[in-house]
């Protein structure tokens, strides 16, 4: 079954075209990678994904429903994680269930759960300011997991946090993503999380953006990425993926 | 803060209180003795007592708690209502980019005007009563409120904006729980301003035209010729300013209570 999909989408700003004649479908429990040179429209897709930005042409749907508004099924998470400086983390994981109506006791007890799941129990009552960078970005995990999607929509999630940070939370969402058997679209530059992270990955061209290749990642342990990356068959892929987006050209 | 920093800190509280304890005492000795000291006259300098027994005296003869109270009351209101009006306004602008373009030329006009050579205007069309004085105070407060209500808006991060209303947020819901609180910290350093400015606008009212507050009492003593009666009209406007701002800050560290201590003023 398909959760997330673009027909033959296009985006348009005024004569910029940002994406073109976009097609790509995920089934349910997939997790893929779109991985593309900056500026190539991959952040585009996503706020379509998400029902923020109306697609020019072309249609978007989720579980087979075409989006036009943002809607329940799919959340999404940037590379800043967005926490609202005047609400503790765990008033913070409790946002979109609260702008959803979820009654108080409800949402407290999920976002608690939620938090502990984050490793981050000790710091439900803190406030972001008190948080590394790395324990933020869990708890803004927490908040896009807390309105229970069944579509994750990541921009660059770990972009932002040092190499080791980085891994563990890698580590920490593909189990997650594993165990709650979810769907999900992860925009990202790094070659070796696109691998170790995905099912798929989608390789998209300089703007307008397409996708110009899809590579299948045939490596077991998708829900321990941390076992992934040692793998040997990874200098393979990332060779390929070297390849496809020109780097050692743009490097000569 | 751990308890450690809080313990190892007190000491150097307690040392800081001392000093600002005893420098007041300095100043006022210096005060009442320095001026016959460097041969100033007590009609141009008069001494921290007789300034003290000037008070009582007004207080017992010329209803000054009295003034005080309508100087006050009209600081009050004027902060008040020019507070509202002005974060309505800097919201109002702030979410509407094209109505900020068409008014902002009369915006930074009305912003440069002197607000206070209104007062002679306002007391023509209002006469000597309390309104003229209550709306220079408007005035005056209005626009540094506006301005720092309306710079939060537009400074806030559209990517939050973006997140609620992935959470399918609403027009209200993103105002209520992002926009509104959002604005908070940069709205407390207007009304800071705002709360020293408020006293000037109520002021320059009375000064202008009138028989009550302070202002009146000012002028009164000036054309006596009364230093003293200048000096604790002068002292009373000040505490009504600390006292203004002294709420504004009380309110301002349990509604910001969230930033982190070195993102606060101390006073």
């Amino acid at each position: 079954m398909k959760r997330l999909e673009f027909r033959n989408v296009t985006k348009r700003f005024g004569t910029m075209t940002a994406v073109e004649g976009v097609s790509l479908a995920i089934a349910d429990g997939e997790v893929v990678s779109l991985i593309g040179p900056s500026g190539c429209g991959k952040s585009t897709l996503l706020n379509m994904g998400s029902g923020l930005d109306p697609a020019s042409s072309g249609e978007v749907l989720v579980d087979g429903e075409l989006v036009t508004k943002p809607n329940k099924h799919v959340a999404f998470m940037l590379q800043k994680d967005l926490l609202l400086p005047w609400r503790t983390i765990v008033e913070n994981v409790e946002l979109g269930q609260e702008i959803q109506g979820v009654t108080k006791a409800e949402r407290r007890q999920r976002a608690r759960d939620l938090l502990v799941k984050c490793r981050l129990p000790d710091f439900i009552d803190h406030y972001p300011h008190q948080l590394s960078g790395g324990m933020r970005q869990r708890a803004a995990l927490a908040r896009t997991l807390a309105v229970d999607p069944t579509v994750l929509l990541m921009d660059e999630p770990f972009s932002a946090l040092d190499a080791q940070t980085k891994m563990v939370l890698q580590q920490d969402l593909g189990r997650t993503l594993a165990d709650t058997r979810k769907t999900a679209l992860l925009i990202t530059h790094d070659l070796v999380e696109a691998i170790a992270m995905s099912d798929r990955i989608l390789v998209m061209s300089q703007r307008p953006g397409r996708i110009i290749e899809e590579i299948v990642v045939e490596i077991a342990d998708r829900d321990s990425p941390m076992k992934r990356r040692q793998h040997p068959k990874v200098a393979g892929y990332i060779v390929q993926l070297m390849n496809l987006l020109q780097i050692e050209q743009a490097a000569a | 803060m751990s308890a450690a920093s809080l313990l190892t800190m007190q000491p150097n509280v307690r040392k800081m209180v001392a000093g600002s304890a005893l420098l007041f005492v300095l100043f006022l000795a210096f005060w009442q003795w320095g001026p016959g000291a460097f041969g100033i006259p007590e009609f141009i300098i008069p001494p921290a007592s007789d300034v003290w027994k000037q008070f009582l005296r007004m207080v017992a003869k010329d209803h000054l708690l009295f003034h005080t109270g309508i100087t006050a009351m009209q600081v009050g209101v004027g902060f008040v209502l020019g507070v509202l009006l002005g974060i309505l306004c800097g919201f109002a602008l702030g979410m509407s980019p094209s109505a900020e373009f068409v008014l902002s030329p009369y915006i930074l006009a009305l912003q440069i005007a002197p607000k206070v050579a209104f007062a002679p205007l306002f007391i023509i069309w209002f006469g000597y009563t309390v309104y003229p004085k209550i709306l220079v105070c408007v005035l005056i407060v209005f626009f540094p409120v506006m301005i720092n209500v309306l710079g939060a808006v537009r400074a806030l991060d559209p990517d939050i904006v973006r997140l609620a209303k992935s959470f399918t947020a609403n027009r209200l819901q993103v105002f209520w729980k992002i926009e509104f609180p959002a604005a908070l910290p940069p709205l407390f350093a207007g009304l800071r301003i705002a709360a020293t400015l408020a006293v000037i606008g109520v002021l320059v009212g009375e000064l202008v035209g009138g028989n009550i507050g302070l202002g009146y009492l000012l002028s009164v003593g000036e054309g006596a010729g009364d230093t003293a009666a200048v000096f604790v009209t002068i002292i009373l406007l000040t505490l009504i300013g600390i006292a203004l701002y002294g709420i504004v800050v009380a309110i301002e560290s349990r509604v910001l209570h969230y930033l982190p201590a070195r993102a606060r003023l101390a006073t």
